[in-house]
Formats: C-alpha cells, structure tokens, sequence
C-alpha cells in the first residue's frame, strides 16, 4: 500500500487548508494537502461577495472592535467571542498579505483596497474583486503553494520537497495511537488504490455539510467529511443546530435550485419585493435591531449615498432574518410564480454597472436562466449555504479536544456562533487557517516522538464493503432519501414533531447505508465513493437534527415554529455533539459558555446586552465596566 | 416537459474505449451535466465525470459536447434539437483515465514552470496602491477558471504529442501576461516567454478564445499585447535599454 511520511496532512484544498498548509510549510514542516478535487477547485471558488476585514479603506470610522460588535450581533451573542476577537483583529493582514501574493482586489480612487457593504456590516468592509472574490483567494493561495515549491526546487531539488498537494484523493478514516492522531488513511478517486498517511497532526478543512441538504448552493464535496472524520476520531462538535440558509439562491430552473446569488446584489443596491410589488424586508425588522435599519424606502435609498445620516436598508439585515422574511413571504401566498421573492437590481443601477459590478451574476442568469439582470428581477429563495457548527477547536491554535487534530474553517465551530456574516467565511478561513497550520507545527515541535499507525485493516474494510456487497441499495436513492427528509423536516422552520420524525427516517437510513453496493470496479467509481460519504452524511445529519431537537429556543440558523422566542439561559448553553464508542450513533451534551472577558463586553452598551443576557450575566458586566 | 434523449458518451479506461449510446430523460431547464448525472443514479452508477460547483466557476466539468469543448454544467439541453443525438467524449488532448476523466496534469506541470508573482522588495504588505484602471487588465484574466478548454482546443498541442514540452499553452501564457501587466511584477518575462514557454507557437488562431467560458479575451488581450512586447525587446534596441532602466525606478 502507498505509504507517506508527513510532519502535517492539511485534509482540505479550500482556503482555509491551504493557508493552513503554507503556514506549517512556511515553518519548515513537510506538508501534505490532500483534497477530493483538483488542486484550485475547491468550494472556496464559489464565494462571490468578498473578504471582510477592518481596514477602513472606505471608511475610515471602521476598526476591529466595530468589526467585533458586528459578528457577535450577527451570531447573536452565541459566538467564541476569543475567536470573533482574533478573526476581526488579524483580517486586514491576511488580506493585505494576499496582494503580496499577487492578489489583485478592485481598488479605491486612492488606490487601496476597495470595501463593498454587506449585510450586518457596519461600514463598507468586504475586499472584492467584482463578485468573484473566492476565486481570486482561490486562485492566490494556490498559486502561493506553488511559488513555494519553486523556492523548495531551487533549495532542494524537489519541488515536493515540503509541501506537496495529494489531488482527488479521499480521506475515509484518521489514524490513532492511543489517544493522539498518528495519520490518515484515504483512497485516490482515479484509481481506488489506497494511500496512508503517517502524520502526527491533522488539520481539517473540509468545510461543509450542504449534500444532506437538497436545496443548497454547495457542490458534491460538502458531504461533512471533516466533521464526522472528527467525530470518529474522538473529537466534539459544537452548534450544529445552527445551519444558515442564504436567502439568494436561484429557484429555477429546477436543475440550478440553490446555486447562490450573491448578497452584493443587495449590497450594491438591489431590493427584494414580492408579487404585489412591496419591499416587504421593511415588515421584518427585529426590534434588536430596530434602531439600526432604515423604516422608509426613502431613508434606505439615501444610506447608499451618505451612510452618517441614514440607516441601513432592512435588505442588508444579517442573513437568517432575510430568509426567515423570503420564506414568510411565500408561505403568505406573495411569492413570485417561480415560488421565490423578486430581487432586483435592474431598476436600481445602469446596466452597465451591473455588469461591471456584478459579472458573474450576470453571466449566471442568463447561462442558465435565460434571465437578464439589467433589464429585468431575478427571483430568489432559501437555500442551504453554510454551517455554523463544527469541530470545538481551541481558538488561538485550532487544536481539537484529540491531540494532533486541528480544524480551520467552516468545519471548525465556534466562530461564527448561530448566524455567520457574509463576508465573515473568506476572512475567517484565512485567519483561523494561518492559525491551524501554526498551531500544528507547533504541536509537531514539541512531540518527543512521532506516533505510530494503527488502524490501517480496519479502515481498509469498511472502505472496501460496498464493492463487495452485491444486490444491495442503490447508494444514490439513500443520499437523496436523506436529502429530503433534512430538507423538509430539519430545515429553515423546525419544529419538534418534524425533527422527531426527521431522526427516526435517519436511523433507518443509517441501516440502508449499511447495506448499500456498488457495481463497477475501483476506477474513479462515483457510485463507489458516494457509498463511503453516506456515512458521513448521516453522522453529521443526526448531530443536527438531535441539537436542534435539545435547544428549544429561536436563533440565527435555528428557528423553532414551537419555541419562536431567543432565551437568554439558552445563549449561554453550546451543546456538543460527539459519536458512542461504536461509532454508529450521537450523543448530545450541554456545556456552559464562558463568560465574556471584561475589556471585550465593554464594548456594547448595556440596553444591547439587555436582549441577549441573562440577570446575572448582566451584573459581571456591569462589574466590568466600573473596573474599566 | 420532459422528453427522452439520445445520449453517446465515451466508455472506456486504461487506453481502450467506445462510445455507448443510452436513452435518457430530459426535464425542462437542464444542462448536460444534470442529464449525465441521470445517468449516474440510474443507468451507469460507475460513469466518470469530474464536476464540482455546477455553477460554470470551478472549471472541473470541461467535455467534448458534439465535438465542441464545454462545461458541462453550462450547456442547457434547450440548445439541442429533441430529436439530436448528443455525443459525450473527454478532452482530446489529455490522456483519459476513465470516461469522461481526463488526466490534467500536464496544466499543473505548466503551471508550476511559470515564475511567479515577484514584487519589489520594498514594498511591505498593506503598501500597495495601485489603480483600477491598471488592475484591470490582469484581472481580465485573473478570471481564469482553469477549465483546461483552452489548452484543449490549441491546435499546437491538440494532435501534437511533441510540442508539449516546449509550450505552456494559452492559459500559462496568459498567466505570464497577467503577471507582465501587474503594476507591481518586477521580473522580466518578456525573453522567457518566447524561449522557454512557446509564445513564438501560437499564429493567433483564436480558438483559445472562443472556447472560453469566462469570455476571456485571450489572444487579443493577453497573446497579442505579450507578442508585441516580446518583439519590441527583441528588435528595437533602444526600447530593450530604456525597459531596463525604466522597470527599474517604477
């Protein structure tokens, strides 16, 4: 069997595994990236809107403490407020560390960075480049990996030397000594051949969960590989109840439901309204927002222009508020025929701005919808985009509770708390990526020796199984049972009946899953490998449906028909999510959120905190303040 | 709505293949991909085919549709007659590993021969000003899904094993222009571009350009101008000094 020695397996090509991959290369350990697609394919490309980042390019009023209040408002409190604090301060690095790189963001009359505005965002914050800035990240960071192995051919005659990228390759189990992580074992796309590596530290970046979804704007790859591989080894998931769903996505034609439609339309200017014409996102204010969002059209088309003396358009709301609005909309019969709301940005913008500032949208509808932007509305509706929840990672170093796991990115939770800001995703996986990948070496440098490799004939079985059944399930019919039942019983609105009955569905796939076969030979097989994902799908399905069974309250990416209010003794609570010891089924836990430290609850005014803490929580802040 | 379509696709791994007709079921607004992907869960579970965001911006679902190289996510079966047979094959210019999957590598190699983003040294991170309108030029081409069509379709490499070697192909090519355009790049890429990544190969047929899904205008704006700029440095002497001095002071 193939066999590889590496200091460090970055498992993920995204943004957050390669910055994390050039990081542990950049201090000096041998680097393996091992990712499903080709090397630069990774969802990160899909990201349109751009990178937030204090810099206050556009605004000078922006710094990282206004950066800070933004995310915590938006994930409504729940948030690793250490992790808000790190990723609000580092962004403006990471992202001016990019250019250094050869990144090549639109920029201001002065030259700077541009920032565009975005929802729940202050001041104009997202680096951008048109609406196509996960490509150029994308695009940036692998083309950093490869300066790097031009330096490492030079040094050493080898460019692979240090950092070397494993492309359509698939990683089905991590590999333990003891307690500690000793490798990873996988199996290549193209031939089926196995491949094990010898590791002591892991870092996942496998980003999502969305393929347990049918309606979602994520690609085949998003079936929570990292999450359930975390899992299996040992480690904790947090606030996997908490999955955003974008309000943009397309509606048709059926076949593109759920591509994304990014949030620069309304950023830019586009307003949402329903079948009788009504911008109806003026209806759906919340009052922890209310003095924060214009109550009159003319007020919010004042803002794009002089943002000191007006407030926001309630169309840049943070996002679950706008898709719980779209979703409301429909239900009440206003919908569009296509069964979304109207997004349009053709009566707001000359068409030649929309198509310099909105390219790839422009391009998108018309390829696939036959729909022109310029000249008319695009209709828009709720789909699966990111998950909130993941790996429980310490927040300075991404280290998981199993010692030699890392995570970085959307699989790692915490950071984002129940409701991530657009514009949040680019830069936390920069930030908490470069983070990881220290982190990682750090670990590496302190083990007195490297951990050996158990586990190998075990994984090579399981992986093995579905070739070698005959007659069973059709693994495609499995995936799209469990896609459905996710997409109406744990959805956008849940409540406890449906999720119930969501859970029961699951254990029976999980059954099902057991017994699927694959024809065909090992040779870049798809039914094959979608075989080896339903376990992951399932594992990571569950951890969502049992949290969001448990928490009975309404918050961000959660919402509860039954229980429709936020709970102040709720916020306090994560519930974390790990595998019994057979490794087949979830268990859930309730764990205490720290306390907010002193110098960063200062930053919020007292009425704020009011309509999220709790009496107590209040007094240690009122504490705080007096002793600043 | 739905109709029953003819489909051919390339079957086949190891060298060895054939074309295999299905009949398949077409509903109202799909793509090409949608229907293979049909096809997965119903008729052929084990075909291959690479995809990945089905939303033309990863550049993985690059085929030969009719003989014309496409991604598969953004060509929508509306294009086509009912009644058309619609043959299926990979990039005839890399080796098929199996089906519709093609092995790519040659691009990766390419792009790792190509040297990279080189800044001056004095200029530290958040330093950088530049303006839109210089940037634009590069990011023209920064919008470059890596879909490999390009270097697909090149006639230079497309039945000629041989110049493989000697020839980065239209997207390395317009990397180097990306990076001759970068207001703050201070290498000089004009020698090498010619010597050592085949510049002097492409007689600007342009069909680099028509396949592009991005609408890259690669021969005009990256070629061309970098054809130009080779031929000013190679045969004007004065203009081959003054670039030395002048790429100097920025």
């Amino acid at each position: 069997m193939e066999r590889h020695e590496y200091d460090v397996v970055v498992i993920g090509a995204g943004g957050a595994g390669l910055r994390a991959a050039i990081e542990a290369r950049q201090q000096g350990k041998r680097t393996a990236i091992v990712c499903k697609s080709l090397f630069g394919k990774a969802h990160t490309v899909m990201a349109e809107g751009g990178a937030a980042a204090a810099m206050g390019n556009v605004n000078p009023n922006d710094n990282w403490m206004v950066h800070f209040r933004d995310t915590m408002r938006g994930g409504k409190f729940l948030n690793n407020w250490r992790m808000a604090e790190l990723h609000a301060k580092e962004a403006p690095d990471r992202v001016w560390e990019l250019e250094a790189w050869g990144a090549l963001f639109d920029r201001t009359k002065d030259g700077k960075i541009s920032q565009r505005n975005f929802g729940g965002h202050e001041y104009p914050r997202l680096a951008h480049v048109g609406d196509r800035t996960g490509l150029e990240l994308i695009r940036t960071l692998q083309q950093r990996v490869v300066a790097l192995q031009q330096e490492d051919e030079k040094l050493h005659g080898d460019p692979e030397a240090y950092i070397k990228v494993f492309a359509e390759c698939t990683i089905t189990r991590l590999l333990k000594d003891g307690d500690s992580i000793s490798g990873a074992f996988g199996y290549w796309r193209e031939t089926g051949d196995f491949i094990v590596f010898d590791a002591p530290a892991v870092v996942l970046a496998t980003g999502g969960i969305g393929k347990s979804y049918v309606v979602t704007s994520n690609s085949w790859e998003y079936t929570g590989d990292g999450h359930a591989l975390a899992l299996l080894a040992g480690a904790k998931l947090i606030n996997m109840e908490f999955i955003q769903f974008h309000p943009t996505g397309m509606v048709w034609p059926p076949s593109v439901r759920g591509i994304l439609v990014t949030e620069s339309v309304r950023g830019d200017g586009g307003v949402l309204r329903n079948s009788e014409g009504r911008r109806f996102m003026f209806d759906y204010i919340p009052d922890v927002f209310k003095d924060k969002y214009a109550t009159t059209e003319e007020e919010a088309d004042r803002w794009y222009d002089d943002q000191a003396n007006n407030r926001r358009p309630p169309e840049l709301l943070p996002r679950d508020e706008v898709a719980r609005a779209i979703n409301a909309e429909v239900k009440a019969g206003r919908g569009s025929p296509q069964g979304g709301v109207f997004l349009d940005v053709s009566t707001r913008l000359p068409a030649a701005e929309i198509i310099r500032r909105l390219p790839s949208m422009h391009h998108q509808f018309k390829e696939l919808a036959d729909v022109d932007i310029t000249k008319e509305p695009m209709q828009v509706g709720p789909t699966c985009h990111y998950i909130m929840g993941g790996v429980e990672v310490d927040a300075d170093t991404g280290a998981a509770s199993v010692p030699g796991l890392f995570a970085a990115g959307e699989v790692s939770g915490g950071m984002h708390g129940s409701n991530r800001l657009g514009g949040n995703s680019l830069s936390d996986l920069l930030v908490f990526g470069r983070r990881a990948g220290a982190g990682a070496a750090a670990y590496v440098d302190g083990l007195a020796k490297r951990p050996a490799v158990t586990g190998i004939e075990e994984a090579k079985a399981e992986a093995l199984a579905p070739l070698e059944r005959t007659g069973g399930e059709n693994p495609y019919e499995v995936h799209h049972e469990l896609q459905r039942t996710m997409n109406d019983l744990v959805g956008i609105i849940r409540k406890s009946e449906e999720i119930s009955e969501a859970l029961q569905v699951i254990e029976k796939l999980k059954e099902r899953a057991k017994n699927t076969a694959s024809s065909g030979s090992r040779i870049y097989n798809p039914g094959w490998h979608l075989a080896i994902d339903l376990r992951n799908m399932l594992l990571v399905s569950e951890c969502v449906a049992k949290a969001a069974l448990l928490r009975e309250e309404s918050r961000g990416g959660h919402t509860r028909d039954d229980h429709p209010g936020m709970s102040a003794e709720w916020r306090r609570k994560l519930l974390v999510c790990s595998v019994k010891p057979d490794g087949t089924s979830i268990t859930v836990e309730e764990k205490v959120q720290p306390s907010m430290r002193g110098d960063l609850i200062s930053l919020f005014d007292r009425s704020e905190l009011e309509k999220y803490l709790t009496e107590e929580e209040l007094a240690e802040y009122d504490a705080a303040v007096k002793e600043s | 709505m739905g109709y029953k379509a003819k489909f051919r696709i390339w079957r086949g791994e190891g060298g060895e293949g054939r074309l295999e007709d299905f009949t398949v079921e077409v509903n109202e607004g799909e793509v090409v991909l949608d229907v293979i992907h049909r096809l997965q869960a119903t008729q052929a579970p084990d075909l291959a085919v690479r995809w990945n965001c089905k939303a033309g911006k990863c550049g993985s679902c690059s085929m030969e549709i009719n003989g014309k190289p496409r991604l598969g996510c953004m060509t929508r079966m509306s294009t086509f007659e009912e009644s058309e047979t619609i043959t299926v094959t990979p990039m005839r210019t890399f080796p098929v590993i199996k089906d519709l999957v093609c092995d790519v590598s040659f691009n990766y190699q390419k792009a790792r021969e190509i040297p990279s983003f080189t800044p001056p040294a004095d200029v530290k991170p958040g330093e950088y000003r530049m303006q839109q309108v210089d940037v634009e030029r590069s990011q023209e081409f920064r919008k470059c899904i890596e879909c490999f069509m390009c270097q697909n379709v090149c006639h230079v490499i497309r039945d000629h094993e041989e110049n493989k070697a000697n020839f980065a192909g239209p997207r390395y090519l317009m990397r180097i222009a990306e990076l001759d355009m970068h207001p703050y790049d201070v290498a000089d890429r004009k020698e090498s571009a010619q010597d050592e990544h085949g510049l002097g190969y492409c007689n600007i047929t342009k069909c680099c350009t028509e396949v592009c899904p991005e609408h890259i205008k690669i021969t005009d704006n990256a070629l061309i101008p970098m054809k130009e700029r080779v031929v000013d440095r190679k045969y004007d002497p004065l203009v081959w000094l003054g670039s030395k001095i002048f790429k100097r002071q920025r």
